[in-house]
């Protein structure tokens, strides 16, 4: 994971190509499920920056999820806009709530913030209920897929496969631009030391607002990207849980790292499937063994299990520093 | 005038479980710096242990006694087993570890009495009682003085006992506390048990009103966190006051303002929880705690 950035791009290049070729061999259900996976990354890499980076809470990040989901359904259903517009129109509504609701959270502290987060979470599908007129209560929205362009030769899901990697890449990359600059920096610097930060110059308040609402903007555009996959919205499927499950993508990915998300989309996304089988309370039983297993064992997630094997297997500097869900910044440059 | 009264009684019984389980939650807090998000499911769990029982033959409160006795020991061994490895860990490793404790208490729930609405006794006589116009449910007037009752045991454990004074002293100065022999590690253990108890009681409490399945303590949760941050998380009175105050409210606002009815009940706890954090973070009785830097 730490090699040259030559190696490294070219690493990465030849992932992308080998996702650009799944359409052409899996069936529309396994595609489907790879977008799902795709999409729950982007959300998730949401949830790291602001959890794994910036040291905030959120156990309230499918309200953003729902927000974005539902702004891209009601756009395209009543509105007709296209899918393709709904996407930055829905991160740039939730860069907005996320900030707004970031500026109260600053004045709240570790466990504060996990209430207020986790009541709102609670509080979302109430809410979605309610504005009956726009959301279609507890109906939801049905729409229907978009058609590829130009008339290429895909059907829905490929298309709309093609369009998740698209976004994926593109949110991935900036992210790791945000983290690599200036503003990742002090990003980090604020969760590792706060006081030592703002002496620093740092405005804390303004970078931890924005990061909520950078954070808020991915996981609403991977919310608006659902909409499109499924075709339908309801409020039920934006409950706690959905919450409960990117934090638990984020903490068995590892928290702060972006390589994490995937490997956590991957698991939230193909575990619950093969768990279905044994019962159907069972997803939710092995995601909290796994949960509590990997905060005992493997603190830094699957991303910092594998960084761990690559510099004991090179025999490199880094190594772990104590038992904490938060590694420290040696562990942050993926 | 009458409704008024009425909802007031029926606020006054729900803020009685909601302040049963915001007890349990800052019992911990306060023990242990944690916030219990699986208290309301271990809550569920017990409820469903005490529905097995009376399924089985047992007489209801012989039931409720042997399932509180279960719930002790079950928060001991939990805090034993899965709390104590973590213990010193940040605060969002615990809360992983609680929320893990959540789903799983959910699910094993789920998987066990399946996911069916099950009715659940009420210990208390089916007629209200009447007084001028004025109908009480005698499950509500029951709960109260079950609630009431339950406060004055913990008041006076709490205050006259060798026991709770030791616990009260390993919350508060843990280190103080292990140099003049009080085992601190058994003390937070025996506060996780009590706040299971106390869980227990909120749980058999409100079964009967919203019949027994696996989601049961979703809502009552939410309200015992917006009890607790009201009457803040270092304050066991406050929290038990906010819980009375969060029920009645609760009713009121269902009552008089039309727009909220019942459908933005948890809306309205969210409401409270960001306003009190907002303007009072420490809650109404709570006090600040200075930390050095």
């Amino acid at each position: 994971m730490s090699g040259r950035p030559l190696p490294r791009a070219v690493g990465l290049l030849a992932l992308v190509l080998a996702a650009c070729t799944l359409p052409f061999v899996l069936s529309n259900f396994r595609l489907f499920q790879f977008s799902q996976v795709y999409i729950y990354a982007i959300a998730i890499l949401g949830l790291n920056l602001l959890t794994g980076y910036n040291g905030q809470f959120s156990l309230g990040h499918g309200a953003f999820y729902a927000i974005g989901a539902y702004a891209s359904a009601i756009m395209m259903d009543r509105w007709n806009i296209g899918y393709g517009w709904t996407l930055p129109v829905a991160g740039v509504l939730c860069l907005i709530v996320g900030f707004l609701f970031g500026l109260p959270a600053l004045r709240l502290e570790g466990l504060y913030l996990a209430l207020a987060t986790f009541s709102l979470a609670l509080a979302v599908p109430q809410i979605l209920k309610y504005f009956e007129h726009w959301t279609g209560g507890s109906q939801g929205i049905v729409l229907s897929k978009p058609n590829a362009p130009f008339g290429l030769p895909l059907n829905p899901d490929q298309w709309l496969y093609f369009v998740t990697l698209a976004v994926l890449v593109l949110l991935f990359w900036l992210g790791a631009n945000l983290l690599r600059g200036r503003m990742g920096r002090a990003i980090v610097a604020i969760r590792d030391n706060h006081i030592a930060a703002e002496a620093m110059g740092i405005n804390a308040a303004l970078y931890k607002s924005l990061v909520f609402g950078v954070s808020a903007a991915y996981t609403g555009v991977a919310g608006a990207l659902s909409a499109s996959v499924i075709a339908y919205v309801a409020p039920d499927s934006f409950n706690v849980f959905l919450s409960v499950t990117l934090l638990i993508g984020s903490v068995i990915g590892g928290l702060a790292s972006i390589a994490g998300a995937v490997f956590g989309a991957l698991f939230i996304q193909f575990v619950p499937n093969w768990a279905q089988d044994i019962s159907k309370a069972a997803p939710w039983a092995i995601f909290g063994v796994f949960l509590i297993g990997f905060m005992y064992l493997m603190p830094f997630g699957i991303a910092g299990g594998i960084r761990l094997l690559w510099t004991r297997a090179t025999r490199s500097r880094v190594e772990p520093e104590g038992r904490s869900a938060v590694p420290t910044q040696a562990h942050t440059t993926t | 005038m009458d409704i008024f009264v009425q909802q007031v009684v029926s606020g006054l019984a729900t803020g009685g479980i909601y302040a049963s389980l915001a007890l349990a939650l800052v019992m911990i807090y306060q023990a242990t710096d944690v916030v219990n998000f699986a208290q309301g499911e271990l809550a569920m769990f017990a409820t469903y242990i005490c529905w097995s029982l009376i399924n089985a033959g047992l007489p209801y409160w012989a039931a409720f006694l042997s399932t509180l006795g279960i719930a002790f020991v079950g928060g001991v061994v939990i805090e034993r087993l899965v709390i104590r490895p973590v213990e010193n860990a940040p605060i969002l490793t615990i809360v992983m570890v609680t929320l893990g404790l959540l789903v799983i208490c959910n699910s094993i729930a789920g998987w066990i009495w399946t996911y069916v609405q099950k009715p659940f006794p009420s210990p208390f006589p089916e007629r209200p009682f009447k007084f001028d116009n004025i109908v009480f449910g005698a499950h509500d007037l029951g709960e109260i003085q079950v609630t009431l009752l339950v406060l004055l045991c913990i008041y006076l454990f709490f205050r006259f006992t060798p026991l709770g004074l030791a616990m009260r002293a390993a919350a508060h100065n843990p280190v103080s506390s292990r140099l003049v022999g009080i085992r601190v590690g058994c003390m937070l253990a025996l506060g996780w048990g009590l706040a299971a108890v106390f869980g227990a009681v909120a749980g058999m409490m409100v079964a009967p009103v919203l019949t027994l399945e696996p989601n049961l303590m979703g809502g009552v949760q939410i309200y015992a966190f917006a009890a607790a941050t009201l009457g803040g998380f270092t304050s066991p009175g406050g929290a038990v006051l906010g819980g009375f105050i969060v029920g009645v409210v609760e009713n009121l606002v269902g009552t008089y303002v039309s727009f909220i009815g019942t459908e933005l009940k948890f809306t309205v706890a969210l409401a409270m929880i960001i306003v009190v954090l907002l303007v009072r973070p420490t809650g109404l009785f709570g006090t600040t705690v200075v930390k050095r830097v």
